[in-house]
């Protein structure tokens, strides 16, 4: 994370459309395809879960979707943070590729409220499983929406041609992306890890009492 | 209120920042708790092994 850090901060070069304030894309791009990522990993572990039917998996989709609704928004914040700067507004409800974020966003926080509705059990599990997949469409259709709409207002750096951008400063941004990714990686495993061990303490509690 | 490109490009930075701070900060409260409620059910299984014998 330094590394990246310092890459991003000081030592890629300064962009001669946007100045200073491109140095924001070093570090919401690499977290918006986290929390794509992290949604993504939370469907595919919910389709597990549905096809195996092992209980594990549920933890680990609520993990992968609680993490991608932290890095989703980081996005939204950063992107608006880098929305001001560059265009003048802190939001803007004409650029699809923002709105449909925002929607994707706010269906993964919808999760969280039918998952702590029901009561812990394989009917929860379910439930949650079922509605994390419903989101996965969202996602291609978040991401390819920048190439879809007839804006442009949203910059498009990477395009059929390859990355619009220098060598150090596409260097700089696969640092900052694989830095971005293994703070995920460690925070999940991390959460997964305080989660199972509060399961097992409350069992090895029921077991003792 | 006006701010300036090197304001913004801060507290991105900084949002991000503070948000893996507050992060690692309630997962550090939580391995506190897990490890208190340890300790009480080492102490609640060494009272139940001392009574059985």
């Amino acid at each position: 994370m330094g590394l990246a850090l310092v890459l991003a901060l000081i030592v890629a070069p300064e962009d001669a459309d946007q100045g200073i304030s491109q140095r924001i894309f070093y570090i919401h791009v690499p977290i918006a395809l986290t929390a794509y990522f992290c949604f993504g990993l939370g469907a595919i572990k919910a389709l597990l879960l549905l096809w195996r039917g092992e209980e594990r998996y549920d933890l680990e989709s609520y993990v992968a979707i609680h993490q991608g609704t932290i890095f989703g928004a980081l996005t939204l914040i950063t992107g608006s943070i880098w929305a001001r700067a560059s265009w003048g507004v802190w939001w803007t409800w004409s650029s699809n590729q923002l709105v449909l974020f925002l929607v994707l966003f706010l269906f993964y926080c919808a999760y969280f409220m039918l998952r702590f509705s029901l009561e812990d059990g394989p009917r929860r599990a379910r439930s949650s499983a079922v509605y994390a997949l419903f989101g996965v469409a969202l996602i291609p259709v978040s991401f390819l929406a920048i190439r879809l709409a007839s804006d442009f207002i949203h910059p498009t750096v990477f395009t059929r041609d390859g990355p619009q951008m220098s060598g150090s400063m596409f260097a700089t941004f696969l640092v900052c992306w694989g830095a971005v990714t293994f703070l995920a990686y460690v925070l999940y495993r991390v959460e997964l890890a305080g989660k199972r061990l509060d399961a097992d303490l409350r069992e090895l509690r029921e077991v003792l009492q | 209120m006006s701010w300036s490109q090197e304001q913004l490009v801060a507290a991105a930075y900084g949002v991000v920042f503070f948000f893996v701070l507050v992060y690692v900060a309630i997962i550090a409260a939580k391995l506190v708790r897990l490890q208190r409620e340890t300790a009480e059910l080492v102490e609640l299984a060494r009272r139940k092994a001392g009574g059985a014998s």
